[in-house]
């Protein structure tokens, strides 16, 4: 049992805008916090620029707004220095992959310990509202008015592609399985990315309407569990099968398919190939996979630099700035 | 080997080893000055390579040279001219015969000047010597066929043996200035522990060489000794290069201060022998992270500053150029924070392997906002300990970022360095809280001397807060945007770095008390401002000099010292961002100025030429 409770975590009123998101998530990451029961102390929150990365100032940990899209690089050099420290690391999809997408895919790749939140809401929010290298094809913005002739990255895709080895995915406004998703990130050891699904009532309002209240969701997204078969729909009538180098969506009782048929979801299977397909089904013929898509244990970036720095304690015979100096060549003027 | 026929005792010398960028150069010279340090002489070198790792053979762009000065007594600079000019192939006589004193002698290989060879180097006739005007003494010397014909059994293949053709050339020149070799024999084995039969094949070359000058001595008029009386400070010493003066500098602050060292670092010339050192040194605790890139590199060391632990980033301009967001987040949470700049030839990729004093301005004023930050500058290869050192105590102690200047000239030539005794430099105690300091506590109370925040570092029971890069309350640490409070933060965090000036000794003058010039410069040209201002006095001319280690805050002093002299001079190599400084901070000085921006180090005889100038004006 943990000895804190969501409230130990909280600091100051928010100021987001009334039925943002961020609220919602806030109210998950507290009390995920207060379940696994670090204490506040010994927490670091790190953000970098945006509307989301607002997020340290309503914590009651040691929190640092940093500058625009650097913040994986800041929690990187604090993890790595302090490994004591749990560290969080708060970005939004502009901050995270525009700006800042050479240093979330490094963090990623060197899987340093940081429970990365993705916060994406496909849109630009402080500064009013300009598409953002998550908006679909398309989209029409301030900056866009004529729609983007770009595509956008899929979280998901980037992590993988990074070598990452904990994938998940929540909607912000779905607490039970946002903080599921936020203790399976902190438990993990290394880079967890976790994408945060959240809807922005200014300017992108509606952008994860098909699955950001619950009965969309039960109709439109698929609730991820390892070990367990992947069956989703109303009435848990449909289910996921492989189908040549792709995926299929079969309904349960046609055509001779039962609940043995159904794949069976191995979030630790080191191959990516199922995750990333997982990671990437999109409606209307695909649901919309929730809940920890990967998650696979590998040594971290911290535990190899320090135990690196202890191997070479051990095999090198100077230890102080004096022995140091006894290692060069010297000679004496008497 | 002792030599005694015809030996001349001379006080100092300047040799000059040159070559294709592939030729061991670097390497030849490196062992001559530390075999020459070793006997007590004084060394001061400059390696003066290309950027390209290796130009086509033979070219005029690929030449690499490395000078040494070596004297019985101090030397301040590499010298301006050599007495001795290695020259390995044309190219490097045809770039390389102008550093060589008209009194000099230039050592050619001859097995290097055919044909080809002289076409490469753009030569048009073939008699290089008379094409380029020389007039000194030239020595020809069959260097590659001596070294193919002493390692012709050794079983290496024949590239290999050529390969060993630069200690051919070194045994000459120790030969010629009777060099103990047991000195350089040692530090080849060294150097090849692990490969002994290519220790052996250098050796054997080496000897060929000095035997080769022994031979054949009547074609160079002299041989010389430099013979250092014992009247240098005592103690013991070893031969530092600027970058590694550095990089014990940082490793020596994070002991006294009982900290972790954090580098975090991106590979840019000439500033990453300082990543390369350091991460060497992980048995003293050193964490080196090579980021992906420049703006990654602060920014993990911003995060590292936060998390507790010494943090430093090393760069060169352009670097800088890409750390100003992050050093300017540093600035505003007042997080400590060491910036090393080794500066290069700018602007944009510029000179990325010659040194100039271009980046003053941007130390000072390089980013946005009311950003004020220390910064020093490190005057000599050895001075990069003390200033590195300095940078450190100054970033912990006040809670600032600290851009640490030094330059490509001082990063890359060593000198004789007396080995520091670590106990005798000051402490590092920074401004941790302390669990009395709880109540009624936040993020920018200070201590109201100094103007210095305390420090809560994370995981401290407590102390939870929030910092960040937006504007702050004084008394809350709460986001503000209350305009006085901006104004007074504004004002707190440069009266912060002002109040540095008194833990920062006063600025000394050198040379003559009554002095009718004043020379002034910074960093890392006090060598050749200095002998300048020595050779001036020889003359009978009344120079001092000023030379500025601690640029922002300037020493308490700096106003009384230039207005006391007739004439000031501010030598610099830039167009003059010192001097400028220098008369936005003191307003009523009128300042003379040399500016020389060639990405090479002074010359002495230029500037004891610009500098009587000015006094006779």
């Amino acid at each position: 049992m943990s000895d804190y409770t969501a409230q130990d975590y909280k600091f100051g009123q928010p100021r987001w805008c009334p039925g943002c998101g961020d609220h919602s998530f806030l109210g998950a990451l507290h009390k995920a916090m207060s379940e696994l029961g670090v204490a506040p102390h010994n927490i670091a929150v790190i953000s970098g620029i945006g509307c989301s990365s607002r997020l340290p100032y309503y914590m009651n940990t040691y929190g640092f707004h940093t500058i625009h899209g650097r913040s994986a690089a800041i929690a990187t050099g604090a993890k790595v220095a302090n490994p004591d420290l749990t560290v969080w690391q708060v970005s939004g999809d502009g901050d995270g992959l525009a700006i800042g997408g050479n240093h979330f895919i490094h963090a990623v790749r060197r899987n340093i310990d940081l429970n990365m939140i993705l916060l994406n809401n496909r849109i630009y929010g402080l500064t009013k509202g300009q598409y953002s290298p998550t908006s679909v094809r398309g989209f029409v913005s301030k900056s866009s008015p004529y729609g983007t002739v770009e595509d956008p990255f899929r979280p998901a895709e980037l992590c993988f592609g990074a070598r990452g080895n904990f994938f998940a995915r929540c909607v912000a406004t779905d607490m039970a399985a946002t903080v599921a998703c936020l203790k399976a990130a902190a438990q993990h050891k290394g880079a967890s990315v976790t994408e945060v699904l959240q809807n922005c009532v200014i300017f992108n309002n509606g952008t994860h309407d098909s699955i950001y209240t619950k009965d969309g969701r039960a109709k439109n997204a698929i609730y991820l569990e390892h070990g367990k078969p992947m069956i989703f729909g109303e009435n848990r009538e449909y289910g996921l099968m492989q189908e040549g180098f792709g995926l299929k969506v079969v309904k349960i009782g046609e055509n001779g398919i039962t609940e043995n048929d159904i794949l069976v979801h191995d979030a630790h299977c080191k191959d990516t190939t199922l995750h990333l397909k997982l990671a990437l089904m999109e409606g209307p013929d695909f649901p919309i996979a929730l809940g920890v898509i990967r998650d696979v244990e590998a040594i971290t970036y911290n535990d190899a630099v320090h135990a690196q720095i202890e191997e070479v304690k051990q095999s090198k015979k100077y230890h102080t700035f004096n022995e140091l100096l006894e290692t060069n060549e010297t000679w004496e003027i008497k | 080997m002792s030599n005694t026929d015809n030996k001349q005792k001379v006080d100092q010398i300047v040799v000059r080893f040159s070559g294709d960028s592939g030729d061991g150069m670097q390497l030849a010279g490196t062992i001559f000055s530390t075999i020459s340090a070793t006997v007590g002489n004084d060394i001061c070198t400059f390696p003066d390579y290309p950027a390209d790792i290796r130009a086509p053979q033979g070219v005029l762009t690929g030449v690499s040279g490395f000078q040494v000065h070596i004297g019985a007594d101090k030397v301040l600079t590499p010298g301006d001219q050599c007495d001795i000019l290695i020259a390995m192939n044309p190219a490097a006589l045809k770039t390389q015969h102008k550093y060589c004193k008209p009194t000099g002698a230039i050592i050619i290989d001859t097995d290097s000047f055919t044909e080809k060879d002289l076409q490469k180097a753009e030569f048009k006739t073939d008699d290089p010597i008379a094409e380029l005007g020389i007039t000194c003494e030239v020595v020809p010397c069959p260097i590659t066929s001596l070294c193919q014909e002493t390692l012709k059994e050794s079983g290496l293949d024949n590239k290999s043996i050529v390969r060993c053709k630069n200690m051919v050339a070194l045994g000459l020149v120790c030969w010629i200035y009777d060099r103990d070799m047991t000195l350089a024999e040692n530090m080849l084995r060294a150097k090849f522990a692990k490969k002994p039969e290519i220790a052996d094949a250098n050796i054997k070359a080496l000897r060929a060489g000095y035997d080769m000058g022994h031979n054949t001595h009547t074609s160079i008029a002299h041989t010389y000794s430099v013979e250092s009386d014992s009247d240098k400070k005592k103690g013991r010493y070893m031969d530092i290069n600027g970058n590694k003066a550095t990089a014990y500098g940082l490793i020596a602050a994070a002991e006294k201060a009982g900290m972790r060292l954090f580098l975090g670092s991106y590979p840019i010339t000439p500033a990453t022998d300082i990543l390369h050192e350091l991460a060497k040194h992980k048995s003293l605790g050193v964490i080196t992270m090579q980021a992906e890139d420049e703006i990654a590199g602060c920014a993990s060391a911003v995060g590292a500053a936060y998390a507790g632990a010494l943090a430093c980033t090393s760069t060169s301009g352009p670097g800088v150029c890409l750390k100003s967001e992050a050093i300017n987040l540093a600035v505003i949470t007042e997080l400590p924070l060491v910036i090393m700049n080794v500066q290069r030839g700018g602007p944009s990729t510029g000179l990325p392997t010659k040194s100039e004093q271009t980046d003053l301005l941007q130390a000072l004023y390089g980013r946005n906002g009311e950003s004020p930050i220390p910064v020093i500058a490190a005057t000599s290869p050895t001075n990069c300990f003390d200033a590195a050192y300095s940078a450190c105590k100054i970033a912990l102690e006040h809670m600032t970022p600290v851009i640490l200047l030094t330059d490509a000239f001082i990063a890359n030539g060593s000198a004789a360095w007396r080995l520091p005794n670590i106990e005798e430099y000051p402490t590092i105690v920074p401004p941790y809280v302390t669990p009395e300091m709880q109540e009624g506590w936040s993020p920018y109370k200070r201590n109201p001397e100094n103007d210095v925040r305390y420090w809560a570092v994370p995981g401290t029971p407590g102390f939870t807060h929030r910092i960040g890069g937006l504007e702050k309350s004084a008394a809350t640490g709460a986001i503000s945007n209350d305009p006085a409070n901006h104004h007074s933060m504004v004002e707190t965090r440069a009266r912060k770095v002002e109040k540095i000036a008194f833990d920062i000794p006063e600025q000394k003058v050198e040379g003559c008390e009554d002095a009718d010039l004043l020379i002034v410069g910074f960093g890392g040209t006090y060598g050749h401002l200095c002998e300048a201002m020595q050779q001036m006095n020889a003359e009978g001319k009344k120079v001092a000099l000023a030379q500025f280690q601690y640029i922002n805050p300037l020493p308490r002093n700096t106003a009384e010292i230039l207005r006391k002299y007739k004439k000031v001079v501010v030598a610099e190599q830039n167009m003059g961002q010192f001097a400028g400084y220098l008369q936005t901070k003191i307003s009523d000085i009128k300042l003379h100025r040399y500016n020389e921006v060639k990405g090479q180090p002074f010359t002495v005889a230029t500037l004891v030429e610009e500098f009587t100038k000015i006094m006779e004006e």
